[in-house]
């Protein structure tokens, strides 16, 4: 494609080649209600990133199995999904999605594709982690995820704003909003930060609201957060800043 | 080239429609041909701060719809020829405002107008992202006060994800902040926030400080913008903004709490 006839009227079309980064939901069972529960169970985390998000869902755990697609995609329809096309499933049931009017993708071979899921993890895991540098203030009603990887801020993030990471997240401005780090369950996730205000801050799940004033040893200084164990610690940072 | 100013907040009640008066006013003195347009359809306010809501014939909803010709529809201020008002619909919903036609509308005001300034409504909804959508330049009016400056700074975020420039990847908006309904004596007893406490949190720069003051309700209730009152301090204020938009130097005036002198504390007031 990307003839251009030099005469003529304009075009009204042109295809171009992009990329795009896309969760991929893979399906484990093939009930529709246990599904749908292990989708809500997850959603219910509080997070919005997968509201309206696309997803490809992979069928390579159950290949074989006579799958009822359209209730399937129906419930993560109402569930504010927009699955757009599958994977890895078999012939009959790549047949019914192309009816269904979702895409067929290829991306790695089926052998590969069942490949546990354990095994995909620790391979994503071993990838050099990449952070996400924000510049700009973060202001109330935005959200900034950095997905897998850490989040460096450079200008506040305000009352009313949530930052997101999979890593930790750095702070070298005030933290005013709410912060959740290790949001896909990374428990050595930290929040860092030279002055801490923020309303709520979370690692791996563990959230801590402060609804009331912060303790007086960090409120406005600088400040980590961290897990030990099941406890969420938010200490001073020692040796940092000054009164 | 033309401008077009959006005058927005978030929050409601918080001085843009005075605002989009005065500064449209001021503007308009200095001798630049300037419209003033109300996007709040439904509950229009700028014809009653303008004067001019006996004068309403057509309005925007009219001119979008093809019913009226814009030239019907603007309704030129008596207290200054170079300043024009298109008000806005009072029976139709914001539904009426398409991004084509609002479009339209402003391109045939930029072949007359120097400066087209957009009162925007509340919110944050479909009237206030018409508002800002093909704006060059913005003023956040914010009061003192948490719950404003949030708001302002909900709007902020919007302005630079769903405006025409950004989607179009140009120079984003010009953003002013206008602290307004300013009150020094509350300042100093730290019941409302100082003015760095809002430049902290809302990060633009500033165009200007307005008191609060009596003249403003005065000049809404005889229709006459405040910025002709020139024993006002806000309609001073507002002259102020005005100045500094079109590029003079001024200092900030009547941040100072008043001292009152030993009558005035006998006598009140």
């Amino acid at each position: 494609m990307g003839m251009h006839t030099h005469a003529g009227p304009a075009p009204a079309i042109d295809f171009k080649g992009a990329v795009f980064t896309l969760p991929v939901l893979h399906l484990y069972q093939g009930d529709p209600e246990a599904v749908t529960r292990a989708l809500e169970r997850h959603l219910a985390q509080g997070l919005r990133f997968f509201d309206g998000a696309p997803v490809v869902v992979d069928l390579s755990a159950i290949r074989g199995v006579a799958v009822p697609l359209q209730d399937l995609l129906g419930r993560m329809r109402r569930l504010r999904l927009v699955p757009v096309g599958v994977r890895g499933g078999d012939a009959e049931q790549h047949r019914l999605a192309r009816e269904l009017g979702l895409a067929v993708l290829h991306g790695h071979a089926p052998s590969e594709e069942r490949a546990r899921p354990e095994a995909e993890e620790k391979a994503a895991v071993s990838r050099p982690p990449r952070a996400r540098v924000v510049e700009q203030p973060v202001r109330a009603g935005q959200q900034v995820y950095a997905r897998g990887g850490d989040l460096i801020l450079l200008a506040p993030v305000n009352p009313g704003a949530e930052v997101v990471a999979d890593g930790s997240i750095h702070a070298y401005a005030p933290l005013r909003g709410r912060a959740l780090a290790g949001v896909q369950g990374d428990v050595e996730a930290r929040i860092f930060t030279q002055c801490l205000e923020a309303e709520l801050v979370a690692v791996a799940g563990n959230f801590r609201l402060f609804e009331e004033d912060l303790p007086e040893e960090v409120r406005g200084r600088p400040a980590q957060v961290y897990l030990e164990g099941k406890r969420l610690v938010v200490s001073p940072l020692a040796g940092a800043g000054r009164k | 080239m033309s401008k077009i100013i959006v005058v927005t907040s978030g929050k409601g009640g918080v001085g843009k429609t005075t605002t989009s008066a005065s500064f449209a006013t001021g503007l308009a003195l200095r001798g630049h041909r300037t419209v003033v347009i109300d996007f709040d359809v439904g509950l229009r306010n700028l014809d009653l701060i303008m004067g001019c809501e006996r004068r309403v014939v057509y309005d925007f909803v009219n001119v979008i719809q093809g019913e009226a010709k814009l030239q019907q529809a603007l309704i030129r201020d008596k207290h200054c020829p170079e300043l024009y008002i298109l008000p806005a619909s009072q029976t139709r919903d914001k539904e009426a405002l398409s991004k084509e036609g609002v479009g339209e509308v402003l391109e045939t005001l930029r072949e007359e107008f120097e400066y087209i300034v957009c009162d925007s409504p509340a919110g944050i909804e479909r009237g206030a992202q018409m508002a800002m959508y093909y704006a060059d330049e913005a003023l956040v009016v914010t009061n003192p006060e948490v719950s404003s400056v949030r708001d302002s700074d909900r709007i902020l975020g919007i302005m630079d994800a769903k405006s025409r420039r950004a989607e179009a990847g140009e120079d984003p908006i010009t953003k002013h902040l206008l602290i307004t309904r300013y009150i020094p004596e509350r300042v100093a007893a730290g019941e409302m926030l100082s003015i760095d406490d809002v430049l902290e949190l809302l990060a633009i720069p500033l165009i200007g400080v307005v008191p609060e003051s009596e003249s403003v309700l005065q000049a809404s209730n005889a229709g006459i913008p405040v910025i002709h009152d020139k024993d006002s301090t806000s309609g001073q204020a507002y002259d102020d903004v005005v100045a500094r938009f079109l590029g003079e130097e001024r200092p900030l005036r009547f941040l100072e709490p008043e001292k009152k002198g030993f009558l005035k504390r006998l006598f009140g007031t």
